[in-house]
């Protein structure tokens, strides 16, 4: 007799697979690792379990004024942030007014989108339209003083916007000026190069700091009485000099990573300097540096917070404005202060930083093709 | 408190701000009355002082004299334009022509009045290095901290009052030194400390910030001078003597019992030294280049000296400052204005 019952199909044992078994694996495959799962795992619930306490469970979340937040063991104080939103965002600028920052920041994102996203449409109307109109209507929109437009002087503007004017215009300076004087450094002019030579190595051997305390404080003494030049453009133009003479360096080693035969075949192709740097020479190196520019420019978006140093108040400034009110004073404002500009902050390097890996895998799509397939074999 | 090296500095701006200075001999007055604003420089941001409110306004006791001199000069308490000066900056800024007058919670000192170049019109708030303790440890006085151990910043003045202090009430003491100020706040928070020091008008905010402020408390000693003044540049006399008067008006005004709520009532008076402040007899403001009305208008508009101290620092706010040594001359205090007359 033979048996045509077929013993039913087992399941693997739940030793090789399923989740206990990628535990096993990967957790506990020996007895130190065993012991580090669980340290590591003891360490992250201490750590979350405050964070959580902190922000959640213990925090305060209505208020008329600090006395809410005073009490032991008190987590953030988010009546504050609540109260003085409006501020980090816009700082002084008036209530009323508001929209028309909001309008500038719609606007700038129009102009960003079709460069920003490959997908979009029209990246010759939108950079004509970025480098040349936008930044007049913005000056326009956010100063005002023009029919219809009441004056907001520099003196109101704070917070979040004044991070994101001088950041923002700090970059559209220094991307020129850093590709010009990395190519001045380069050049074979003398003049030309020491110039370039001089600039960067001058400002890169003076702290920002230094920098913006000279413009605020010694440049009103040698300019003639009733001349003065409103602060905040004094730290546009340091912030932007300053940002230019690093980018140059690092679009120098861009430079010196092209091989010198594209120079010389764009030479051979008998194409000018002007075209041998915009066609061939400049894209790749751009290419190349992707991560030192964006990180120049993550630096910079941090540094703008020295602005403080001269009294205007970026959102670092502006939220410790905020904790000197003495209607939130309470052991618990100040971090919540801090905490909540280190979010912000976060956000948009974040997002600065995610942006550049995706713009760096697009572009190394061509070069993939070669390092996959090495010639030589 | 007094860091050597940023007076270094700002005594270097101030040689350079003196040469400027001599060739312009502007009226100050003359330009803020054709710019129809006040530029007053402020804190960037001390509670009680010179802060921004919810809304964005500044307030402060600070603030408020930005406010009397705008009322006094230009009518109008609002047309001020407010210059945040970080500690660094303010001498250059008000030496620049940039600011008509500091008002920035500054000590003021000969270094400071002869060789920077500036004017201090007098004092505005007296405040001066004190103590705060643990109510639970019982001290009330200066003289029942012997043996305690002090929390103080390091590389100030305040470290070396410190040493006279117990050095003179021969009594002994551990000083604990940190770098920042907010280190030495933190270790007295967690009882490394049984008393923490710095300047009185500080340790009333230091006091907001425990859990339990009601356990704290800030003895009555003041044991070094910092008297904190509004200063304006040197050579404008006449802008010196306003901004010096609207002082004292503010003063008198208290002393005479007229305050914000009824300086109106007040306007009635027989009373000759009233009619004189509020410009109902003689005519004083013509010797300062104003109106008649100057002092009424500051009071009108922002009040007394009582009136701002009290809404900014003292018992109307939430430090709820002691009036100490700030009590006018008649209440034991050191406040003290000449007559109008």
């Amino acid at each position: 007799m033979a048996r045509d019952i077929r013993p039913a199909a087992m399941p693997p044992p739940l030793t090789v697979t399923g989740p206990v078994a990628w535990v096993r694996q990967n957790l506990f495959s020996s007895p130190l690792n065993g012991f580090l799962t669980l340290l590591g795992a003891w360490i992250a619930y201490e750590v979350l379990a405050n964070v959580v306490n902190w922000a959640f469970l213990n925090a305060t979340w209505q208020g008329e004024d600090g006395s809410a937040c005073t009490r032991e063991g008190a987590g953030a104080c988010w009546p504050f942030v609540q109260a003085k939103f409006g501020q980090f965002m816009y700082g002084r600028y008036p209530d009323g007014e508001r929209w028309r920052v909001d309008l500038t920041y719609a606007l700038a994102i129009a102009g960003l989108a079709p460069l920003l996203i490959p997908r979009v449409p029209g990246k010759l109307w939108a950079a004509i339209y970025l480098a040349g109109i936008f930044p007049l209507i913005a000056v326009v929109l956010l100063l005002g003083d023009v029919p219809g437009l009441s004056y907001v002087p520099t003196q109101l503007w704070g917070g979040l916007l004044v991070t994101l004017v001088v950041s923002s215009a700090g970059i559209a300076w220094a991307f020129p000026i850093g590709i010009i004087l990395a190519l001045g450094r380069r050049s074979q002019m003398p003049i030309v190069r020491m110039v370039s030579v001089g600039f960067i190595e001058f400002v890169r051997g003076v702290p920002l700091i230094t920098v913006l305390f000279m413009a605020s404080v010694m440049l009103p003494l040698f300019l003639p009485e009733n001349v003065s030049i409103d602060k905040l453009l004094r730290a546009l133009i340091m912030v932007a000099l300053f940002s230019a003479a690093y980018l140059a360096e690092v679009i120098r080693g861009g430079l010196q990573a092209i091989p010198r035969g594209q120079f010389e075949a764009a030479d051979a192709l008998g194409l000018s300097y002007a075209q041998k740097m915009g066609l061939i020479i400049l894209p790749q190196a751009l290419k190349l540096v992707i991560p030192g520019i964006v990180n120049t420019f993550i630096g910079l978006f941090k540094d703008t917070s020295l602005v403080l140093i001269i009294g205007i108040f970026d959102l670092l400034g502006i939220v410790q404005l905020g904790l000197a009110d003495q209607k939130w004073i309470s052991p618990a404002t100040p971090i919540t202060g801090y905490v909540f500009a280190g979010i912000v902050f976060w956000i948009f390097c974040f997002s600065i930083s995610r942006y550049s890996q995706m713009i760096e895998r697009r572009l190394a799509a061509g070069g993939q093709r070669t390092t996959t397939k090495p010639l030589g074999e | 408190m007094i860091r050597l090296v940023p007076t270094a500095i700002a005594t270097a701006g101030a040689l350079i701000a003196m040469t400027a200075g001599a060739v312009a001999q502007s009226k100050t007055l003359d330009a803020v009355k054709q710019r129809g604003q006040l530029s007053c420089g402020v804190n960037v941001g001390l509670a009680g002082f010179s802060a921004a409110d919810d809304k964005g306004n500044w307030t402060g006791l600070d603030v408020d004299y930005c406010k009397a001199i705008a009322a006094a000069v230009l009518g109008d308490a609002k047309k001020v334009k407010y210059v945040p000066t970080t500690t660094k900056e303010r001498f250059t800024a008000l030496q620049s022509g940039e600011l008509d007058v500091l008002a920035r919670n500054t000590t003021w000192t000969i270094q400071r009045d002869s060789a920077q170049g500036l004017s201090f019109v007098g004092v505005n708030y007296y405040d001066g290095q004190g103590f705060i303790v643990k109510k639970a440890a019982g001290a009330k006085t200066g003289k029942d901290l012997g043996g305690a151990t002090v929390c103080v910043q390091t590389g100030t003045t305040t470290e070396l009052n410190l040493a006279d202090f117990f050095k003179a009430s021969k009594l002994q003491y551990k000083p604990l030194v940190f770098e920042k100020a907010d280190e030495a706040l933190r270790a007295y928070q967690a009882d490394r400390c049984d008393a923490y020091t710095t300047d009185v008008s500080g340790l009333y905010s230091v006091r907001l910030q425990m859990a339990k402020p009601d356990d704290h408390l800030v003895l009555p000693d003041v044991i070094s001078k910092e008297p904190l003044g509004p200063a304006v540049r040197q050579g404008d006399s006449q802008w010196f003597t306003i901004v010096r008067w609207v002082h004292f008006a503010l003063l008198n005004a208290e002393e005479l019992g007229v305050t914000q709520a009824n300086v109106d009532q007040m306007a009635a008076s027989t009373n000759a030294d009233i009619k004189r402040l509020l410009g109902k007899q003689d005519e004083f403001g013509k010797g300062l280049g104003l109106d008649n009305e100057w002092a009424y208008r500051i009071i009108k508009q922002v009040g007394n000296y009582g009136d701002i101290f009290d809404r900014n620092v003292g018992a109307g706010s939430r430090i709820k400052i002691d009036r100490g040594l700030n009590r006018l001359w008649t209440k034991g205090g050191l406040q003290y204005a000449p007559p109008i007359r």
